[in-house]
């Protein structure tokens, strides 16, 4: 008894001690974020951004959505290195685990099974229209990679095999199929216009909606298999479709 | 002005609260929420950034593409973590900094 | 096909597309990986000779990123310190390539480790081919925004790495790692925000001609300072680097100690001594100079005290990232020119020397299944080559002599004496004595041959471990007999760093 009293006494102790430490930060914090705040009251507001700049060279980017224009054609390279560093995601998370995933969702209800059946195809089509979209509005890979992948979690979360049922080499091929794709139209570029990513300005709206698709399935398939949380290669259920070949593969 | 004021300093609080949050909690789960929260407060600065009202300008695409930039890195970095997270917690005797001795984690029910 | 002209400026983009490709290639294919790795690391140096050889005839260069200029798009520069970062990182990255493999295919009788093996080699080289690309893309990139995002590359990837020997402990230090770059990570974005805010301006070389006098500049740097100082692990943000560092694959721990610190402190030099460097106050610098001494001393004591060799030289680390930042102060007294010698200097040779001492760790490990310090004894009999290669390497992290070390220690001693700081010129000499405690403890282990300890009960090791530190070692060592060598590629282009070498050499 006595050892657990001084347990607890210490661990009260150590909660107080917290306290005095707690709220020495605490104040610490309130005079950074005071400091911080009246510099930004301070910061005038009337600086010309970029807007200026992206406007007058919008018509040389082959796209009208001034977001789109920069990311993918004036800072093309950050976007590049962005799209690799969610594949290294993906390859830090094999790295660490197999797939929990196998586990049999058994008891999934009728009404879930009906409601993803209707829905994934829907997402599927919805992050198609996204992509498209992309060129002229709100929209692009990341949003439509983003629906896909959350079709994508659906589907897992949901007895139905179809992304269980992919080859783990043909998900490699997936994964990589949007940066490779990405790396090959720019060196393709540097080899035409002598620049990386320099675009020749007649096909840039075609280059740019090809390394969409192909990027939004990658990233669809990244979110998935980052959900999925491991390297695939575990025992998988015997699935009794091994139609599913395709990177977002359709479901009876 | 005020909109961009008002929504940098939401960012800001909200930085200062995962801040605080990252340092004084020492549950995994929490430490990246908190670090999520605080990427959240940055977006919310930068997005602000880029704000003009109707009629006094075009805004400003630049930062926009930096906050999807910066979602999307967030986005790999936060899995990323949760994973490492899941595995200490599975594969470990060591107990990480936070988690209490009389298991109020329940156990993982394995692979 | 204007591109392949030796003039042209897009031969900068190789050392990153390159590296970023194989990875791909790496993750995707099942067989041939290794061939793959070798011909990236190995066409990674000949690009970066070739870049050197630019700048040596052509002088400075500018590569814009699809043809935009400055303000709206990205630009990749050269010049001579990071042509100096990046050579370092080609020669470190072919010897570290190299070593993996031979740590690899090491023969492992335990099956169960056999596999391990197989699966950590199978996600090794994508992630530090990755990692390849993003520390050569940060040495090379010229827009704050890229920075981050090449950042946040490599700490993703160096993350993953230092989990991958699948040890809990491992895993752990890892989660911390991760944690502490991602504040750092989140702190220099929010740095970039408010530089954004105050000038709507990414790109470096337009920074310098931004009026530097605004409150939000000074936060932005404040801002972005403290993220870098969390990443490079300075004294009292280095509570995560011992753990993560000694804990991992020993091809892990050369990458993370000797290329993936030097990449976040590179950034923060450059930024303090270029680009914001009317903004920096003499207090500032003295306070970076203190936590370097203490850094120096409590890292030395710290590697004198541990028990195991790995986390010796991870302690030995911090120790000498102090000594880069020691020289800051220094940079008052002329104009700022001297102190990128020291740092740039100071970060080849302690490159060069400490992979050669994690190598020479690794392959104990792997030889004898421990690293514990007391139970080194009679490796000299049986790994020649890497004990040489040890005492090699001590020789310039000491500062001996002909060492690279020692060329960047006299450098610091002698500013620090023309400046009369006479005080960082004694935490130098003491650090370097402490340095030879902690180095001679582990070498005075390997000399001693037990009773009865035959030298033919185990197979030699295969070169390729034992042979890329000898070599990396070397360098370190004849890094100071030809200092004049990377003196003139750094004053390259810079005309106020050429008259300070003409004179100041040993």
């Amino acid at each position: 008894m006595k050892t657990e009293e001084k347990i607890l006494r210490q661990a009260q102790n150590r909660n107080k001690r917290l306290d005095a430490f707690q709220r020495l930060l605490l104040f610490l914090i309130i005079c950074l974020i005071t400091a911080l705040g009246t510099i930004i009251w301070i910061i005038p507001d009337d600086t010309p951004g970029l807007a200026d700049a992206v406007v007058s060279m919008q018509e040389h980017s082959g796209v009208e959505s001034s977001v789109t224009a920069v990311l993918l054609n004036f800072r093309g390279y950050d976007t590049l290195l962005e799209v690799m560093v969610l594949l290294l995601a993906v390859i830090g998370a094999w790295s660490l685990a197999k797939a929990p995933f196998p586990r049999q969702v058994t008891n999934t209800s009728p009404v879930q099974m009906g409601v993803v059946r209707l829905l994934v195809p829907l997402m599927f089509l919805v992050a198609a229209y996204l992509v498209w979209q992309g060129s002229h509005l709100a929209g692009g890979a990341f949003q439509g990679g983003a629906i896909l992948g959350a079709a994508g979690v659906l589907l897992l979360v949901t007895d139905l095999p179809c992304l269980r049922a992919i080859p783990a080499q043909l998900l490699r091929i997936g994964l990589v199929l949007g940066p490779l794709l990405f790396v090959g139209v720019a060196l393709f570029c540097l080899f035409f216009t002598g620049n990386l990513l320099g675009y020749p300005e007649e096909t840039a709206g075609w280059l740019i909606l090809l390394i969409e698709i192909a990027c939004a399935i990658s990233i669809g398939l990244t979110l998935s298999s980052l959900f999925a949380g491991g390297h695939p290669e575990y025992e998988r259920p015997q699935s009794n479709n091994p139609t599913e070949s395709s990177g977002n593969g359709e479901k009876p | 002005m005020i909109t961009t004021l008002l929504y940098s300093m939401t960012g800001l609080l909200l930085f200062a609260m995962g801040f605080f949050t990252l340092i004084v909690h020492s549950h995994p789960l929490r430490k990246i929420l908190a670090v999520n929260v605080m990427s959240t407060g940055v977006f919310l600065i930068l997005v602000a950034t880029a704000y003009k009202p109707l009629g006094m300008g075009q805004i400003d695409p630049v930062p926009h593409a930096m906050v999807l930039t910066g979602i999307v890195v967030s986005v790999s970095v936060t899995a990323l973590a949760l994973l490492l997270a899941c595995r200490v917690q599975e594969t470990s005797n060591l107990d990480l900094p936070g988690r209490k001795k009389q298991g109020r984690i329940p156990e993982e029910s394995g692979q | 096909m204007t591109s392949l002209q030796l003039t042209s400026p897009s031969w900068m983009i190789i050392p990153v597309i390159l590296p970023l490709i194989a990875g791909l290639l790496s993750f995707l294919l099942n067989r041939g990986i290794f061939a793959i790795a070798l011909t990236a690391a190995l066409a990674n140096l000949l690009a970066v000779s070739i870049l050197t050889c630019q700048l040596l005839s052509y002088g400075p260069m500018r590569c814009h990123m699809g043809g935009w200029q400055p303000p709206l798009g990205i630009t990749l520069r050269t010049d001579g310190p990071a042509l100096l970062m990046l050579l370092m990182t080609a020669v470190t990255g072919l010897a570290i390539t190299l070593y993996a493999r031979g740590y690899f295919s090491y023969r492992i009788l335990d099956p169960k480790r056999a596999s391990q093996h197989q699966h950590q080699q199978r996600y090794f080289w994508p992630l530090w081919l990755l990692l390849l690309a993003g520390l050569n893309g940060l040495f090379l990139s010229s827009d704050i925004f890229n920075l981050y995002v090449t950042l946040e590359l490599i700490a993703i990837a160096a993350a993953s790495l230092a989990a991958l020997s699948g040890k809990p402990a491992s895993q752990l230090a890892s989660f911390r790692y991760l944690l502490v770059n991602l504040l750092g990570s989140i702190t220099f974005l929010l740095g970039v925000v408010f530089l954004y805010k105050s000038c709507r301006v990414l790109d470096l070389d337009l920074l310098h001609n931004v009026p530097m006098n605004k409150p939000g500049i000074s936060a932005a740097l404040a801002l972005m300072s403290v993220g870098l100082l969390l990443k490079t692990a300075l004294v009292p943000l280095h509570f995560w680097l011992p753990p993560a560092h000694a804990n991992a694959l020993a091809p892990v721990s050369i990458i993370l100690s000797a290329l993936v610190v030097k990449g976040s402190f590179y950034l923060l030099f450059r930024l303090w001594f270029e680009v914001f460097a009317q903004l920096i106050t003499t207090p500032a610098l003295n306070v970076m100079g203190t936590l370097g001494a203490v850094a120096i001393l409590w890292g030395a004591i710290q590697a004198m005290r541990q028990h195991r060799l790995k986390l010796m030289i991870a302690y030995s680390t911090v120790s000498q990232l102090g000594y880069l930042f020691i020289a800051f102060p220094l940079a008052r007294i002329d104009g700022s020119t001297q102190v990128w010698s020291i740092v740039i200097f100071m970060a080849m040779a302690h490159a060069c020397a400490k992979s050669a001492m994690f190598m020479v760790a690794g392959t104990v490990f792997l030889h004898l299944g421990h690293d514990r310090i007391n139970d080194l004894t009679g490796i000299r009999a049986n790994l020649p080559i890497t004990v040489l290669a040890y005492g090699i390497a001590g020789v310039s992290l000491m500062g001996l002599p002909p060492s690279g070390g020692f060329i960047a220690k006299w450098l610091l001693l002698s500013s620090a004496l023309a400046s009369s700081q006479w005080w960082w010129a004694l935490v130098v000499i003491i650090g370097s004595l402490l340095a030879m405690t902690y180095v001679f403890r582990v070498m005075s282990r390997f000399f001693v041959i037990p009773e009865g300890y035959s030298s033919a009960k185990s197979t030699p090791p295969s070169p390729l471990l034992e042979w890329p530190a000898l070599v990396l070692a070397m360098i370190s060592l004849f890094l100071g007999l030809a200092a004049s060598w990377p003196l003139y590629i750094l004053s390259t282009g810079n005309p106020a760093l050429a008259q300070v070498f003409s004179g100041g050499l040993p």
